[in-house]
């Protein structure tokens, strides 16, 4: 199977409802109306935010701070609430 | 078609002589079927089992209703089960019992055999409860001939009870000693 | 091959460790105990190379095993009744994901009242999870059956579940001869188990994810529906080529038993149908042109084989031990339908019988069978459905 695999026919189509498809393909970034900022100011890299997001979107960056991956990042805002020092802010998207 | 009905108390060994029995026959050539009667067993409880035994394969699945041999493991069941229900005209009865088979007023033949002491005397069970499904086995190749005391010895041997030396004594003792 | 007397319960185990099941995933229920128990064993005496997961339920033990079956390892496991019945959510999981489950399933009544005993409620009731269903009538068919459905159920084309009905103390508890295949030809006739879409950490792989209404989940139904179409011409290769092998005949879907002349033909399903093969040969002794078919297989439905077989029968008297309420018996229904099709319209009645293992005896069977030609002279059923040896 090829990533990415687009069927034409039930002919194409596996048994099993399996796909090599990973969720890595489906970018849920669109999903998000609300985007988290991290202030590194207030930061203090103690990366709950990392530990408390339910879509894996936070990585770190080359500094040591948490950094969000907005191309899958929904915008639920866990990280924010869970910050201990409201260094996440949500911000309204195409603002 | 030759079917034997055994009756017992949950831990006497019905169920274990009627498959034992079934082996005996089949390592004689012949095809069986062995299976309790479907109860839900308890210690001490009447308990009921079959064995039928054939020269052709057998399709029947039914319990058995018109036995050739009746097996009565503990003399006492005679007094609350109906034992000799539905057994052939010229069909047997064997009895565990220490009585002589005169002492029974049945209209069928009846063999006895004290199986009871036999098992004491081979240390098989406990005094309150022994375990006299190998004696009786031993009665019933003597009764029957249906099958050789040499097959229900082999039986014995290739089975997974325990103390097999002392099952295999009883089986011969009850040969021995079986009236009719 | 080693011939010893054995249990249903053991034969089942047996099947399973001559078809080298990888995993046993499996709850304990009677009268199932001594199929897993037996399992069990084999695996702590090193006789079995198998994973026991101990689970927490009938439900857990499936979900158990569609993972295991997923990762590529030959799964079993076996249930009865209440067992069953709780398993039926991941019943449906297992058919969708196509995981090649084998299950032995010891056919008892469900509660309430209690009752352990022989009924095939339990299995009927599963008719529509995908699953093939088999149903044995001896000890001997359970072990092949279960050795059989691996070879089918692998297959690319079936890629489906199956379960193994036997009936409970009827087979379940029941001594007779059973002849143990040689290990060697099984692994020659039955080669490991290799799925064509494992789960697999280097080759990650998402399975039943979300399928909208506009995508594939019709399609994926679609497919189980044309693999199911080749179940029976699959089990026809695969029983000849183990007749080959073993030298065991097993005639596919149905066992054929006086049918070709028969004028009155009896369908029944499980155990019963040994005492009316035995019912038969009484009456045909007498002269009467009487047979039965046996449905050794109820999923898929074998219609086109059921009308062939009873081309040439004026009465057909079908033995349901199991009851649909507010219809019929089930196989009543479906082999009425199956006869729609065609031009004949033969005699058929429904007769309920062996409901929580009520013992069925060759009187029983004399008794529908008289029954069957009272009907057959009058040229009309007294009632269609009649529940036998119903005390009134």
């Amino acid at each position: 199977m090829k990533n990415n695999q687009k069927y034409s026919s039930v002919e194409d189509l596996p048994e099993a409802s399996v796909a090599s498809v990973s969720t890595v393909y489906i970018k849920t970034g669109s999903w998000r109306v609300y985007r988290p900022e991290i202030d590194k100011e207030k930061c203090i890299k103690c990366f709950i935010c990392w530990r408390c997001c339910p879509d894996i979107s936070i990585g770190i960056d080359e500094e040591g701070y948490p950094k969000i991956n907005y191309d899958y990042c929904k915008g639920c805002g866990i990280c924010s609430h869970e910050c201990p020092n409201e260094a996440i802010k949500m911000k309204r998207e195409g603002k | 078609m030759i079917e034997i009905r055994f009756h017992g108390r949950g831990g006497q060994g019905a169920v274990v002589a009627s498959n034992m029995l079934a082996d005996a026959a089949f390592r004689e050539g012949k095809h069986v079927q062995a299976f309790p009667f479907f109860g839900v067993e308890r210690r001490g409880a009447p308990v009921s089992s079959f064995t039928r035994i054939n020269d052709t394969p057998i399709k029947i699945r039914s319990q058995v209703y018109t036995p050739d041999y009746v097996i009565v493991l503990d003399s006492t069941l005679i007094d609350i089960t109906d034992v000799t229900s539905g057994l052939k005209k010229n069909g047997i009865i064997i009895i565990n019992t220490d009585k002589k088979p005169s002492d029974f007023n049945l209209s069928f033949k009846v063999a006895t055999i004290d199986a009871t002491s036999i098992a004491l005397d081979n240390k098989l069970g406990s005094k309150m409860a022994p375990i006299v499904n190998t004696s009786i086995l031993g009665a019933f190749a003597k009764v029957s001939g249906i099958v050789s005391l040499e097959s229900i010895i082999l039986a014995i041997k290739e089975s997974d009870i325990s103390k097999k030396e002392d099952n295999i004594k009883a089986a011969e003792m009850a040969y021995q000693k079986t009236v009719m | 091959m080693v011939k010893k007397i054995m249990t249903g319960n053991l034969a089942a185990a047996w099947g399973a460790k001559i078809s080298r099941a990888e995993v046993i995933a499996a709850y304990p229920i009677t009268p199932q105990t001594i199929i897993v128990e037996k399992l069990a064993k084999f695996i702590s005496d090193g006789e079995l190379n198998a994973e026991y997961l101990r689970v927490e339920s009938e439900h857990s033990a499936m979900a158990a095993c569609i993972a295991t079956s997923q990762t590529g390892a030959r799964t079993f496991t076996a249930t009865s009744s209440q067992g069953l019945a709780l398993m039926h959510e991941m019943l449906h999981w297992a058919s969708g994901a196509r995981t090649p489950i084998v299950m032995a399933n010891v056919n008892r009544a469900l509660a309430p009242p209690w009752n352990i005993w022989a009924d095939h409620t339990d299995m009927m009731s599963q008719r529509d999870t995908g699953w093939i269903q088999f149903y044995a009538e001896s000890n001997q068919e359970v072990l092949d059956t279960i050795i059989n459905c691996y070879k089918l159920c692998e297959d690319r084309a079936i890629q489906l579940p199956a379960m193994v009905g036997l009936d409970a103390f009827y087979l379940s508890h029941t001594s007779e001869i059973v002849d143990i295949p040689d290990q060697d030809i099984a692994d020659k006739f039955l080669p490991p188990y290799k799925a064509f879409y494992p789960l697999d950490v280097e080759h990650p792989l998402s399975v039943g994810s979300l399928a909208m209404p506009h995508q594939w989940y019709s399609e994926f139904r679609y497919k189980i529906y044309k693999s199911m179409e080749k179940v029976i011409p699959k089990l026809n290769k695969i029983e000849k080529e183990f007749n080959k092998e073993f030298g065991r005949n097993y005639t596919g879907s149905l066992d054929l038993y006086q049918v070709e002349d028969a004028e009155i033909i009896l369908v029944a399903v499980g155990t019963v149908a040994g005492t009316v093969k035995d019912t038969v040969d009484y009456l045909r002794s007498k002269g009467l042109k009487v047979g039965v078919i046996r449905l050794r297989l109820f999923r898929p439905f074998p219609s086109e084989e059921l009308i062939k077989a009873l081309k040439n029968a004026s009465f057909v008297g079908v033995l349901d031990r199991s009851f649909s309420f507010g219809n019929e018996g089930q196989i009543f229904s479906e082999l009425k339908a199956s006869l729609y099709q065609t031009n004949r319209d033969p005699l058929i009645k429904d007769f309920i019988v062996g409901i929580g293992g009520r013992d069925i005896t060759t009187d029983t069977v004399k008794k529908i069978y008289e029954n069957c030609q009272k009907c057959l002279k009058n040229k009309k059923i007294d009632q269609e459905i009649e529940w036998t040896n119903i005390k009134v």
